[in-house]
């Protein structure tokens, strides 16, 4: 009864300064609007972020050359991984659903008047599977034209586009450094990451990149795909024990080699994401700082108007704690008006955002009763120190007050 | 009902002691109409702030219906404010914003009274006042402003209406008005003091207490008033 009483009461002296009320809410309304738009671009980076890292897919374990010290001395030319490390991880590690050997540079297409430089991938039949290329038109390498090293080579959306334009590029010959290559595939775009784009690149048989193309007998990477996430870490164990083996390094000693999980990286890059959203956030949590000191500002305006209502209100009975509940209430109510807006102008903000500027943008939950939860506790510890002022004033000098 | 004894109250500004009341002793039983009279800086209004719970004595007993106030904590104090204490001031001091109405529950909401819509109501009735209860108080004349005020003041029934000047700023005609309803709640049996400098009011109270320098200068019974 008393607490409704108080709460018409603080929502009376409110309207009855409705200008004042609106630009110190403006400032709640701010601050809950910048941190849960903020906060939804920063999610929106990360989710899209790692949505995209994922479509290269999660379940992989890479291994790749590592430099081998040798005397404190490292050499630059690292070609301890041999395709015959591949043939012998698909043939002894179990639990894997694939392997793929890969070699890549990049190289200079051309065909007829057009030129582009692309990355070509000398690589094997699980490849396309691994990395999550679907084929748009045409086929894939077979094993023939692997033994054989022949010069056929699938290409990516984003080299059709630069060199095929509208003609069918199956059937064509191209040519990779001044050599012809047969098209006899095309994937199905990917969509590119602002640093990198997984379609501007043509893939052809491992061994003809080797032999015929790079000159080269290492591999520089070998994808194995795990069947299932949990068992990676086993898959990891037994690829490094067999490596090990094969390459003469003893137990405990450095490895010539690295073997890494596609799910740390992505983990890693998440994190990162994650520390950017939470500093987007920090920063516009500072705007609710401020808005909160609005709040201390206008309520300690507001307690020396109405002095002579506070003695008053104690004359006829109002103990201390009423006094204070009073003007609590009355920073609260601002800032719940100001985080409920708040909240509506920040979801409005990051939809514009996404509508306008094109980025993905998240509005959770976790953010909207954060900012919420936030500008309610900035209302409270702002309002607690005017609302003690007010409880304290002597009533006798509080109602002489003019 | 209230019992006064070598009541004293000390302020100090700044390294000067000012004594505002010296030894002030007297008692007031229920159903009396008091004035209290005397030049300005005599002491009425440290009396009456003393008498309201408002401020404490540096030294003495005060006891409200057997209650020493000295020994009460702030809360206690202010449910004595609340329940047995009722004001009247001299610039009727209403919450502008409220209506009538409103300002007359207030004392009832704070002493947590269920039904304080009727009770409130009730005492705007008693001051004559039902039919203007929606009205703010810029919407009211001095003389309904301040019978809001004493309906406010006699709406939780206290032992003792304290009326500090309650006339001053009011026209005589309007002040008359004013002091007949004191008496009417006097006949009715509410105990009440009235801290006033002119004599038409005071002649109207069945006792009359003379302040100066602090101190009690004359405790009578006043003349011309039919027991």
């Amino acid at each position: 009864m008393l607490i409704y009483d108080l709460f018409k009461m603080a929502l009376r002296s409110l309207i009855a300064n409705t200008m004042r009320t609106f630009l110190t809410t403006l400032g709640m309304i701010i601050g809950v609007a910048s941190v849960i738009s903020m906060i939804s671009i920063g999610e929106g980076a990360r989710q899209q972020t790692l949505s995209t890292i994922s479509k290269f897919g999660t379940n992989i374990i890479t291994v790749k050359p590592g430099r081998k010290k040798t005397r404190h001395v490292s050499s630059d030319s690292v070609q301890t991984l041999l395709l015959s490390d591949a043939d012998a991880i698909e043939e002894h590690v179990s639990l894997i659903t694939g392997v793929a050997a890969q070699v890549y540079r990049p190289a200079q297409l051309k065909f007829g008047n057009k030129n582009t430089n692309t990355t070509v991938r000398g690589t094997g039949r699980d490849y396309a599977k691994l990395a999550n290329f679907v084929l748009d038109r045409g086929r894939y390498f077979t094993k023939e034209e692997i033994v054989s090293a022949r010069r056929v080579a699938v290409v990516g959306a984003t080299v059709v586009k630069n060199l095929f334009i509208d003609k069918n590029p199956i059937g064509q010959e191209l040519k990779v450094d001044g050599n012809n290559y047969l098209v006899i595939g095309v994937m199905i775009a990917k969509g590119a990451l602002s640093w990198y784009d997984p379609d501007d690149q043509i893939f052809i048989p491992v061994t003809t990149a080797q032999k015929r193309l790079f000159g080269m007998n290492h591999v520089q990477s070998i994808d194995v795909q795990a069947g299932k996430i949990e068992d990676m870490e086993v898959i990891k164990k037994d690829i490094d024990k067999l490596l090990r083996s094969r390459h003469g390094i003893r137990e405990g000693s450095d490895s010539d080699y690295h073997v890494q999980n596609s799910s740390q990286w992505l983990n890693s890059w998440g994190d990162a994401a994650k520390t950017f959203t939470y500093l987007l956030g920090g920063i516009a949590g500072i705007s609710l700082l401020v808005g909160g000191i609005g709040i201390m500002n206008i309520m300690l305006v507001s307690i020396t108007e109405r002095t002579r209502e506070i003695g008053i209100r104690i004359a006829i009975g109002a103990k201390k704690s009423e006094i204070m509940e009073q003007f609590l209430i009355e920073s609260v109510l601002i800032s719940f008006i100001g985080g409920g807006a708040g909240i509506i102008l920040g979801i409005l903000i990051s939809r514009t955002v996404s509508k306008i500027g094109g980025w993905e943008t998240i509005v959770s939950m976790q953010s909207i009763l954060l900012a919420f939860g936030f500008s309610v506790v900035v209302g409270i510890f702002f309002g607690f120190y005017p609302a003690r002022k007010a409880a304290n004033l002597n009533p006798i000098d509080a109602l002489r007050y003019e | 009902m209230i019992e006064v004894k070598e009541l004293s109250k000390t302020y100090q500004l700044g390294k000067v002691d000012v004594h505002a009341m010296i030894d002030v002793s007297f008692r007031i039983d229920a159903g009396e109409f008091v004035a209290v009279m005397g030049p300005s800086g005599s002491g009425k209004s440290t009396l009456m702030n003393l008498l309201g719970c408002l401020d404490l004595p540096s030294s003495g007993s005060y006891l409200l219906e057997s209650l020493d106030i000295r020994t009460l904590s702030p809360n206690q104090q202010a449910d004595v404010r609340n329940k047995r204490i009722g004001f009247v001031f001299q610039n009727f001091n209403l919450l502008p914003r409220a209506s009538a109405l409103e300002n007359v529950e207030l004392p009832l909401l704070y002493g947590r009274v269920s039904n304080s819509h009727t009770i409130a109501r009730e005492a705007l009735e008693r001051v004559g006042l039902a039919e203007r209860a929606m009205h703010r108080p810029n919407e009211l004349s001095g003389g309904e402003r301040q019978r809001v005020a004493i309906a406010r003041a006699i709406v939780n029934n206290p032992a003792i209406v304290l009326a500090d000047e309650p006339t001053g700023n009011l026209d005589t005609r309007t002040g008359i008005e004013i002091i007949k309803i004191f008496s009417r709640l006097n006949a009715e049996g509410t105990t009440i003091i009235i801290v006033t400098h002119e004599r038409d009011v005071a002649s109207k109270a069945r006792r009359i207490i003379q302040m100066k320098d602090g101190r009690i200068h004359q405790d009578m019974l006043a003349e011309g008033i039919v027991a």
